[in-house]
């Protein structure tokens, strides 16, 4: 092989490999459509061929209507968006709360072997409560409204949050806070220079579980008791054996999930721009 | 620079107790003294506790025993005078270059400004002009090692540990930052105390070799290297003097490592 044709070769190669993945990245999305279309499809025929009670699983169809009835005229317990904002709400401030208390307690301790070997027994206890079940309490303790929800979204996100900061602070590099002390920084400049940038990629990827805990939170909490929220609308739907209603609550559910998720992402892409490329998930 | 010494380790004990709950003994009677503007050479067998004795000195560490000081004064913590370049990467990696050599200055209360404008006259210096605004991970290993160097040397130390810093280098680069290290110290004219396992890398660099034994250490003997400077690295090795000195620590060595040898298999 000659200088001259190298070039030409390498480069042909490389725009057969771009195009090849280009062909398996449509071969995917077809595959993934086809998986959707068959699986509702056939979930709509079951129903109609009488295979399946609408009854329990409810119907494709039916569902779709569902949503539109409730965009174009409300839901039995009022507008559609008012119950999805008060969700977000209640699960976006027991997410922020608990995430701010969980990266602070976490760091604190993680900081301070006194602190963290006398309150970890502590800590260890309150985790092993379930904390579905304290919903209850802070449904008697502070009423139908918000507050209860928050209390028990702070909940879930805490221990979460907590944890993998207790865990990114012990992890970090001893040689970076040997290095940083050395190079003249003092506590409060080791933990803002070496601690919490190590340990903010332990404490991203507890985010991501943990804006899944607050909905989950929030949702029980309006489930145990409320006045509005999505989980009171599919408390409402159970009680009138409406399982289309059921399951048009999951899917508004889950559009806020995922967008909540991407959100997330996006800001994790921000933070850790210094990384190595991380093997780009494919999505 | 009054001082006598810039670095005496006087009757020093280092010991941790480990895992199991017996008491190890890293350092024992070790005594040590760095002049001014030398540059001492440790050496010693692998674990002897030549890591630590840089610990001791960085005022990261305390001694159990005897006294540790610098320019004749006790280390009570960490120094400002005492730079340290680390045997594993130790800059931060969510900083790109500029950001890593302006850390020490920034953290000593240096305007950002000023501290700036030092750090890329101090990039400049050890070759990494154009490379800025790249994160470690980008740069080879020879690089990160002269990240390390600004780093160490934008804080103007008087006394400079290092640990092993080249050793996870190849042959060629290892060379280059060895020339690079000894222009850097000549103008800085700091006191230098550089851990090696290479016993021709401490010979080429330094003024003084001290030997260390095994565990316990103390040091065993020291060899003054009068090899004339300015040295040449490259050529040096092929020099009879440098021959004969490093045949005769290298022997130093061998009857430690043996004598360890004899007493554990005894
Ligand atoms: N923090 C520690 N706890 C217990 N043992 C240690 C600690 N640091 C070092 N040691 C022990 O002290 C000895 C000397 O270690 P070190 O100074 O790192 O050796 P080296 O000469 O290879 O640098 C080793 O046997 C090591 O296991
Ligand atoms: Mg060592």
């Amino acid at each position: 092989m000659t200088d001259a044709t190298a070039p030409l070769a390498t480069e042909g190669r490389i725009e057969s490999l771009a195009e090849r993945q280009r062909r398996r990245w449509r071969m995917i999305i077809a595959l993934r459509l086809i998986v959707f279309v068959l699986f509702v499809g056939g979930w709509e025929l079951g129903v109609r061929a009488g295979w399946l009670d609408s009854f329990f699983f409810g119907q494709p169809s039916a569902i779709v209507d569902k949503l539109i009835d409730w965009i174009r005229n409300g839901t039995s317990i009022g507008p559609l968006w008012k119950q999805v904002w008060v969700t977000i709400y209640e699960a976006g401030a027991g997410f922020v709360i608990g995430s701010v208390l969980g990266v602070l307690c976490g760091i604190t301790l993680g900081r301070n072997q006194l602190l963290s070997d006398v309150f970890s027994i502590y800590i260890k206890i309150a985790n092993s409560i379930p904390r579905i079940v304290m919903g209850s309490i802070f449904i008697v303790a502070l009423g139908l409204g918000s507050p209860s929800k928050i209390a028990l979204a702070v909940v879930m996100v805490f221990f979460v949050v907590f944890g993998n900061a207790f865990q990114g602070v012990r992890e970090a590099d001893k040689n970076l806070i040997a290095n940083a002390r050395i190079l003249g920084a003092s506590d409060w400049q080791v933990t803002r220079a070496v601690i919490l940038p190590s340990a903010l990629s332990w404490i991203l990827a507890s985010l991501h579980v943990s804006f899944g805990f607050a909905l989950i939170g929030a949702i029980v909490g309006e489930f145990l008791g409320a006045r509005e929220g999505m989980g009171l609308l599919i408390a409402s739907a159970q009680g009138s054996f409406d399982s289309n209603g059921v399951f048009a609550a999951m899917i508004v559910i889950a559009v806020v999930a995922l967008c909540a998720e991407w959100i997330l992402t996006t800001i994790e892409k921000r933070l850790l721009t210094w990384r190595p490329e991380v093997s780009a998930a494919g999505e | 620079m009054s001082a006598a010494t810039a670095v005496a380790l006087k009757n020093v004990a280092r010991r941790f107790v480990t895992p199991g709950g017996d008491v190890l003994s890293a350092l024992e009677n070790f005594d040590l003294t760095v002049a001014p503007g030398e540059f001492c050479a440790i050496v010693g067998p692998t674990g002897c506790g030549k890591s630590t004795t840089l610990g001791l000195v960085s005022g990261l560490a305390q001694p159990q025993g005897g006294t540790v000081t610098l320019f004749d004064a006790p280390v009570t913590g960490v120094d400002r005078r005492v730079g340290f370049v680390f045997q594993q990467d130790a800059v931060f990696p969510w900083r790109d270059v500029l950001g890593n050599v302006m850390a020490g200055p920034l953290f000593r209360g240096v305007p950002r400004a000023k501290a700036e404008a030092e750090a890329r006259d101090w990039i400049a210096r050890v070759g990494l002009t154009g490379f800025e605004q790249h994160h470690p991970h980008q740069l080879s290993g020879g690089m990160r090692k002269r990240v390390a160097l600004a780093q160490t040397f934008i804080n103007k130390p008087e006394v400079l540990l290092m640990d092993e810093p080249f050793s996870a280098l190849d042959v060629q680069t290892r060379e280059l930052m060895q020339e690079e290290l000894l222009s850097l110290w000549t103008q800085s004219g700091a006191a230098v105390l550089f851990v090696t396992h290479d016993l021709d890398e401490a010979i080429l660099l330094a003024d003084r070799v001290a030997v260390l034994t095994t565990r316990p250490a103390r040091v065993k003997s020291v060899h003054t290297i009068d090899l004339p400077r300015p040295r040449n690295i490259a050529t040096l090795r092929y020099d009879e003097r440098f021959v004969a000195i490093a045949r005769r620590l290298s022997d130093d060595l061998r009857d430690e490592v043996l004598r360890a040898r004899r007493e554990a298999t005894a």
